[in-house]
């Protein structure tokens, strides 16, 4: 009846992770309390569960990051302070078993469900309102990719009460990922999820490249859309030919888990290196999918910042679109010890020291970009020289791990880990971060408080050196990563002041969640009514903050790049202009929450071998979609009368500003 | 001012790049958005065609693929789901041309035509199993079994929408958003005709080879 589930599937004799489930659980249900006592449920579900307006989605998958970036810290700060312990005869407070459940589920949540979700809901908000349109080309579709990303994280948090985490580190490399070496549901935990959360995220890949290739205001050619949507196309690009080969090769191992195949066992003929292969062809355009977004909101914060157009916007665009084409061929770079000869690693050494040129192409732009512009030092600037300076160090060590030889020596080693955490702290969550202070006020209509953002900055600026330059000591004297004990002593005072790095980091994420609160307490006086906080130069700036539904409600005419600043030096404010009509906006729909329930019913179902309701889970996903298909008042239409209203006050603001 | 665009220029008749000239129809969105799906569905296959070309010689002491295959069976096969993408095209004019009882006659066709491609496969594949050549004999038959079968599961899914299609036909009517959905169908099914040609290739030919 219920498959491979029992009662002893909930680790009641483990204390860690039953006290972090009791708090998880009371935490959850305190807020659904609140949400029920002050009757908020009709409002949520209106006006943001339902919702298919793009800016609200990409609100939604931002808040989902920062919840999951709690969770991949916890388990960061747990392998800190167990590596800090467990020297010589000391064995720290973390079991084995443990600590392999939590380096793999820090990898998983912190790439998938903290990286990709923030960079994709920063596309999602942003895209739209850059390119002077009124939504994505797709917005039910849209709805159902977040909800599946949703479900995927649920399903891999309820794998913390329920049953186990893989094993096996981020990517489950067979045969270890095999049924003969993994025979608990953690393998199965990890690969539901992400297939589930990977759908969601091709089909937001799909409809955000749909979006900005054919969806643009009149006059905004490919030469005229702001670099954050250049890189956001090269991202969303990757997404699309990338994530289908993580999910061919995912359905491959789950066949050879579920049904004895032979893809990747080591009887029967099967082959675990083209696992390797294969993921890594997804693998390395996916660390491109998570920068490139990052390097466009560091364009977008730079130039507005500096006050002057972006350096060589050319040049930005090429080096985006070379960065997006060289990162389908280094892949093997990942695995240089694995014996494909000399030949061969030196071609995908080469390789992945040629994609260094185009990067460096853009840390010059960004820096003549500064370079005599009327700088202001605000909250997101800080984090994009922060990122520069952090940045090109997390580059500099990549190259030298590109050469063979060397990698021979630095494979697998903790010299590892502080590179990639080098470049996608330095790099995605600077960015993230950057983005998420630079377009709080578009979505809300306030300020984030400056002085915290400035002090959360600090706090992740000087906690990344203190945690991971003692990473890349420890590497070249030989420690290895997804190590949970250690012999020998001298290593421990690094391990130690890398913790300590953890625990300054760990106050950044604390007074993020301040600078939230203290900001929504004192919004009134933080308040923008211009639309324009930081005197932007691009089209998202030229509407009331936050957007009406519609955006723009007649579509700018774009006569050349930084639209939104030329428009400003002319005095003319953009959609002063009569002739409204009535403009259709997307109708609300629970299409996607529904799918998602359905779906997360299904992969719970399989993680633990219950026929019956897998097929329910199944049957009711295509079912909802189904009766969508049926559907046909699909749009509302906002009356001029109400357009106009909006409009004028919005000017009246800018007038008066 | 005429609405036809000189495709072989990069400019309208006005003489506005067509880069520039704002958001397009819903119908090229709809069949642009569905061509990138398309394009992912390719790249599944291309891993399974990487994964079958790697692993086609891992027998593993059971039968080899030259052994297996009947090229007769194959052509029938072939020239079946060939036939469907044909009649296919012609539901397509027929549509243009709004005339709904052609358009059932051709798709009920189409779709005969690929249950009869099914029904060769799924016997092709019962025949294997039978003869000990299952998906868990050997890496060569996991490969085969999942390269062919996901192109069948593919085939399923395009009849059961094609007659998810005439229902909404016939409750819906020839709007907009049903003939979009016809255009983005059409486009699925010739897909599946490439992808069976690098099957029938790669595979089947491949074999003999």
């Amino acid at each position: 009846m219920f498959g491979k589930l029992t009662w002893d599937a909930i680790p009641l004799n483990e204390p860690i992770p039953l006290i972090t489930v009791g708090v998880l659980i009371v935490g959850v249900l305190g807020i659904l309390t609140l949400i029920t006592v002050k009757g908020w449920w009709p409002y949520l579900w209106r006006e943001w569960i339902t919702s298919t307006d793009h800016k609200r989605i990409g609100v939604m998958y931002v808040i989902l990051a920062l919840v999951m970036l709690l969770r991949g810290f916890a388990d960061a700060i747990m392998m800190r302070a167990q590596l800090a312990l467990a020297a010589g005869h000391a064995t720290g407070f973390l079991p084995p078993e443990h600590y392999n459940q939590i380096f793999s589920a820090h990898g998983t949540i912190m790439i998938f469900f903290v990286g990709m979700t923030f960079v994709v809901g920063l596309m999602n908000f942003v895209l739209p309102l850059q390119l002077g349109v009124r939504d994505v080309a797709f917005p039910v579709l849209n709805s159902v990719s977040f909800w599946l990303t949703a479900a995927g994280v649920l399903l891999v948090n309820v794998s913390l009460g329920i049953g186990e985490f893989a094993k096996t580190g981020w990517l489950a490399y067979p045969p270890l990922s095999e049924l003969a070496y993994s025979p608990g549901v953690g393998v199965d935990y990890y690969l539901w999820s992400l297939q589930i959360s990977g759908l969601g995220t091709l089909l937001s890949g799909i409809n955000l490249t749909t979006t900005i290739l054919k969806l643009r205001a009149p006059g905004m050619g490919y030469g005229r859309m702001p670099v954050f949507c250049w890189t956001a196309l090269a991202s969303n690009l990757l997404i699309v030919a990338a994530f289908p080969i993580l999910t061919a090769t995912f359905a491959m191992l789950l066949l050879d888990r579920y049904v004895g195949f032979h893809f990747f066992t080591n009887d029967g003929g099967g082959n675990p290196m083209m696992y390797i292969n294969l993921i890594w062809s997804w693998g390395h355009p996916e660390v491109y999918i998570l920068i490139l977004p990052a390097f466009g909101v560091f364009s977008e914060v730079i130039a507005t910042f500096s006050g002057k157009p972006l350096f060589g916007y050319r040049s930005m665009v090429i080096a985006t679109m070379a960065i997006c084409v060289l990162s389908f061929m280094v892949w093997l770079h990942h695995f240089f010890t694995m014996g494909a000869g000399a030949n061969v690693n030196a071609f995908f050494g080469i390789a992945t020291m040629i994609i260094a040129v185009p990067t460096g192409v853009k840390i010059f732009n960004w820096l003549f970009t500064l370079y005599g512009g009327s700088v202001r030092f605000t909250a997101p600037l800080h984090w994009a020289i922060g990122f520069i300076v952090t940045f090109v160090i997390g580059g500099m060590t990549g190259v030298l791990m590109a050469i063979p030889p060397a990698d021979f020596v630095l494979h697998n080693s903790l010299f590892l880990i502080a590179h990639f955490h080098n470049v996608i702290i330095g790099g995605v969550i600077f960015g993230a971060m950057a983005g998420y202070t630079y377009w709080f006020p578009k979505a809300f209509g306030f300020r984030l408080h400056e002085g915290l953002g400035k002090a959360v900055f600090w706090c992740w600026f000087i906690g990344f050196y203190l945690a991971f330059m003692p990473l890349y000591v420890l590497g070249l004297m030989g420690a290895t990563r997804r190590m949970q004990h250690y012999a020998d002593p001298t290593w421990q005072p690094l391990m130690q002041l890398a913790l300590g790095g953890a625990v300054i980091i760990l106050i950044g994420i604390l007074l993020t969640i301040v600078q939230l609160v203290v900001s929504i307490r004192t919004r009134e006086r933080r308040r923008d009514l211009t639309g324009d906080p930081w005197n932007g130069r691009t089209l998202e700036w030229s509407i009331s903050s936050p957007p009406p539904a519609w955006n723009f409600a007649l579509l700018p005419n774009v006569a050349g790049p930084d639209a939104f600043w030329k428009a400003k030096s002319r005095t003319v404010v953009p959609g002063s202009e009569p002739g409204l009509v009535p403009l259709a906006v997307p109708k609300n729909t629970p299409l996607g929450f529904f799918v998602a329930f359905f779906m997360v019913i299904l992969g719970f179902s399989l993680i633990w071998h219950i026929w019956w309701l897998a097929v329910v889970g199944l049957l009711g996903a295509i079912a909802v979609c189904l009766r969508h298909t049926f559907r046909t008042e699909l749009e509302d239409y906002v009356p001029v009368t109400m357009i106009a209203e909006h409009e004028r006050a919005h000017r009246a603001h800018v007038i008066r500003a | 001012m005429s609405a036809v665009i000189d495709v072989a220029s990069d400019e309208s008749p006005m003489g506005v790049p067509l880069s520039e000239l704002g958001p397009a129809s819903a119908r090229v969105v709809a069949g642009f958005g569905f061509w990138l799906f398309l394009l992912s569905d390719i790249i599944i296959f291309s891993a399974l065609f990487a994964a079958y070309a790697v692993l086609c010689g891992e027998t593993n002491g059971g039968p080899s693929p030259v052994e297996l295959f009947d090229k007769r069976h194959v052509l029938i096969e072939t020239s079946c789901l060939l036939a469907s993408s044909f009649t296919c095209g012609m539901m397509m004019i027929a549509m243009e041309r709004r005339q709904a009882g052609l358009v059932y006659v051709w798709a009920l066709v189409t779709a005969a035509l690929g249950v009869l491609f099914l029904r060769l496969e799924i016997s092709e594949f019962i025949g294997m199993v039978h003869q000990g050549a299952g998906p868990a004999r050997s890496a060569f038959l996991s490969s085969f079994f999942t390269l062919v079968g996901t192109h069948g599961a593919h085939v399923t899914v395009g009849i059961l929408w094609l007659l998810l299609m005439l229902a909404q036909i016939s409750t819906l009517g020839f709007r907009p958003m049903v003939v979009r959905r016809m255009l983005c169908f059409s486009l699925f099914w010739h897909a599946l005709d490439i992808v069976w040609i690098g099957v029938f290739t790669v595979v089947y030919l491949g074999a003999h080879a």
